[in-house]
């Protein structure tokens, strides 16, 4: 069926996906993006080349056979295209929706050349998805015998799912150690329902509990248990207990009423449900102006946030600009869409204060952009006597985490960089044989896509491991 | 699910809870608490765990029902369950034989207080406590505490019950007495109480331990909200404390943030029936 030339395929323009409207999105938490529809798909999906080199493949970190299932789904073969994508991907309903494919799979399209690449995101979410309603349809995976061997996974965001989703399909009995009270990590306390609906994940995680995977919830490895214990009782670890502690700003007013990290802001509202739901027991505090403080994906789900919270002006404050933002062009482009106002050039000197100990805004300071820094990116240098104060009742600090001691503090044989990472090579090992690590405790910040690509190495190589013990 | 083995009411609002929870009770060091959740849509509280049975796999938790959620947690009769029981979180107490020590608990601070009274005994400490309320009725612990302390001092603002006034005020009388001065104080409780138990000891250069409860939410130094300042330093109490010098706590900051959420925490008690003001552990 997908029997089109090169010359169809090419005249054939990229999907626009269709979204809720910014102005009736930025007063509730339902997801912005709805979705292909089934003909929007399978055109798209006829777009692809089917290049015999498989330039997306080597952009993708988890190495999903993108030509492959694409040529399933223009061939009307969404069994197939299932099979392939969820062979690959633990997660492809979470990819679909939150990996940045501008700077991966889609920046090797071969069609962006030219034009524009193959909308590859859209295609995997909306196979993910049909797989999800179509769980009847789907071919059943055949588990291989199990081999006895048991599997610690610490830590239940992408990276630990990834790896407890190859390592249930290898044989081994995977038992992931969760630290708070519900599955998902940063996918349900840190990314908003907006991008990613709670509900998706639940489906993920229930998939991979269906295949035997066992998740134990308030257990902190660290404190409840340690990794040593683990050692003891499985044959093999994975560390990957993500980010830790909001690096502060060391800003006077830091610790003003109103002023929140990031992490805290999003988990009240994300995991804890505050001002999502009228019955949760979780307060927020809200205000007509809401300051977030970053570029990144994180500050810009911040302020998409205050937004639907009720913020009239909730703004972006960052001290270069926006060519060097972190972010994903798709979420400045819907916080743009939503009214979200971009103070740019712009580094706050302190909070300030009311009377009474509340934020009041924040005494900023004018950048201009001198030569790259050690980063690559154009280094921000403050322009004298530029001072102007911005108005604003809360503040979100949205600059980044430091690593998360909890679990390395007791852990005393894991080598670990100065700045508090696991150490591990390129297979996730680490310095303990048998332990090994992957995503935000090795690479600092970084994103979903990158823990998960972590995570499918590291269960490779704990394969490896395993079969020379 | 966190089965509830024991349920007892031990003063008006004062409930002790002994909970099945044995990764907890085998880990768990004085000092440390645990993070609660009743329910799908409940807060997450965090309790001092006041004792453990490794062997049984138990925590004691006394609890004091003065918000919505810790009300909702304590009506969970023995045979119940919690949803959620996260821990032994932060760090634990630095126990030592100090020879005197003055342990001072305030109000619900004194459940706080008892298993340091507990462990500083067993490590030979000789220990006046001192702890106080506004009535006989926020006395607690006073019969646990006892067998521990060579001296059990209480103080009601009412004088219902011991003597008149606050708690500082037996331990403004030990300092006087190089008799009967302390080598170490431990101190646990509303700030303001806490805040001047410091200002008591900072001239005679006696360690002071006070245990702090800033708003917390994961407990695991994820979020940043229990964030103190600490000589001038931030820290964080789930993973840096939740005990710290008191000669360095910012008391006023921690005050200040606390409050953040009174207007919501008062609209929601006034929904409940709730009448007293502050939640902590």
């Amino acid at each position: 069926m997908n029997k089109l030339t090169p010359k169809e395929r090419m005249a054939i323009e990229r999907v626009v996906m269709p979204e809720l409207p910014a102005d009736e999105r930025s007063r509730n938490f339902e997801e912005v993006n709805l979705g292909l529809s089934e003909n929007q798909a399978f055109e798209e999906a006829r777009r692809c080349l089917q290049c015999k080199n498989r330039a997306c493949v080597a952009g993708c970190p988890v190495g999903v056979s993108i030509p492959e299932f694409i040529d399933a789904l223009a061939s009307d073969d969404l069994p197939r295209a299932a099979n392939i994508l969820r062979g690959d991907n633990a997660l492809p309903a979470v990819c679909g929706r939150v990996c940045p494919q501008e700077t991966q799979c889609e920046a090797r399209c071969v069609r962006g050349v030219k034009g524009e690449s193959v909308a590859i995101g859209f295609l995997e979410r909306y196979v993910a998805d049909w797989a999800m309603h179509h769980p009847d349809r789907l071919l059943r995976a055949e588990l291989p015998p199990a081999t006895g061997k048991k599997v610690a996974v610490v830590g239940c965001g992408p990276a630990g799912l990834t790896a407890a989703g190859e390592l249930v399909r290898m044989g081994h009995g995977v038992t992931i150690f969760e630290a708070l009270h519900d599955t998902g990590g940063v996918l349900r306390y840190g990314i908003p329902e907006f991008r990613l609906p709670k509900e998706i994940i639940d489906q993920e995680v229930a998939q991979l509990t269906e295949l035997g995977v066992v998740i134990e919830c308030n257990v902190i490895i660290g404190k409840t248990l340690t990794v040593a214990e683990l050692r003891e009782e499985y044959d093999a670890v994975f560390v990957a207990n993500g980010a830790g502690l909001p690096i502060m700003l060391n800003i006077p007013g830091e610790n003003l009423k109103g002023v929140y990290a990031a992490n805290e802001f999003l988990t009240r509202v994300n995991l804890m449900e505050a001002g999502r739901r009228p019955e949760s027991a979780t307060p927020i505090i809200r205000s007509r102006e809401v300051a977030v403080i970053g570029g990144g994906n994180t500050a810009m789900d911040c302020v998409r946030t205050a937004r639907r919270l009720g913020a009239e002006r909730a703004m972006i404050v960052y001290r270069r600009s926006e060519a060097e933002m972190p972010a994903r062009v798709e979420e400045i482009k819907h916080a743009k869409e939503e009214g979200v106002e971009f103070v740019m050039l712009t580094a706050p000197l302190a909070v300030t204060a009311t009377e009474d100990g509340w934020v009041a805004g924040l005494r900023c300071q004018m950048m201009e952009l001198g030569p790259p820094d050690a980063s690559g990116r154009r280094k921000p240098i403050p322009i004298p006597g530029s001072e102007f104060d911005l108005p604003a009742g809360v503040v979100v600090n949205a600059v980044g985490t430091n690593a998360n001691p909890l679990l390395t503090a007791t852990a005393p044989d894991l080598t670990l960089n100065k700045w508090g990472n696991i150490v591990a090579d390129e297979n996730g090992m680490t310095s303990i044989p048998g332990v090994f690590a992957g995503g935000d405790i090795v690479r600092g910040g970084a994103t979903v896509i990158l823990a998960m690509g972590d995570g499918k190495r590291a269960a490779a190589a704990i394969q490896e491991y395993l079969k020379g013990k | 699910m966190f089965n509830v083995i024991s349920n007892e009411l031990l003063a008006e609002n004062l409930h002790k809870m002994v909970i099945s929870a044995p990764r907890v009770a085998r880990a768990r060091k004085p000092g440390q608490f645990v993070i609660v959740r009743l329910a799908p849509g409940e807060e997450r509280i965090p309790l001092t765990i006041g004792d453990a049975d490794a062997q049984a796999g138990t925590i004691t938790l006394f609890i004091q029902a003065i918000g919505a959620s810790t009300q909702k947690i304590v009506a969970t009769p023995a045979g119940g369950a919690l949803r959620d029981v996260a821990g032994p979180l932060g760090k634990e107490t630095h126990i030592a034989n100090w020879g005197r020590v003055a342990c001072v608990g305030g109000g619900v601070g004194t459940a706080v207080l008892f298993p340091l009274v507990k462990a500083l005994a067993g490590a030979g400490n000789r220990i006046t406590t001192i702890i106080g309320g506004r009535s006989s009725r926020y006395i607690i612990l006073a019969d646990e505490l006892a067998p521990l302390s060579e001296r059990l001092l209480v103080t009601t603002e009412d004088g219902t019950l011991g003597s008149t006034g606050f708690v500082t005020g037996p331990l403004q009388e030990m300092l006087a007495d190089p008799e009967r001065a302390p080598q170490a104080v431990f101190a646990v409780g509303p700030v303001p109480m806490m805040k001047a138990v410091a200002e008591l000891t900072r001239p005679h250069g006696i360690e002071t331990v006070v245990s702090l409860n800033p708003i917390m939410i994961d407990g695991t130094g994820m979020c940043g909200g229990c964030r103190v300042q600490i000589g001038g330093a931030t820290k964080f109490a789930c993973v840096d404390g939740p005990e710290f010098d008191a000669h360095l706590v910012d008391f006023d900051g921690l005050s200040d943030r606390l409050s953040s959420y009174r207007k919501e925490e008062a609209a929601r008690h006034a929904a409940t029936g709730c009448r007293l003001k502050e939640e902590r552990r």
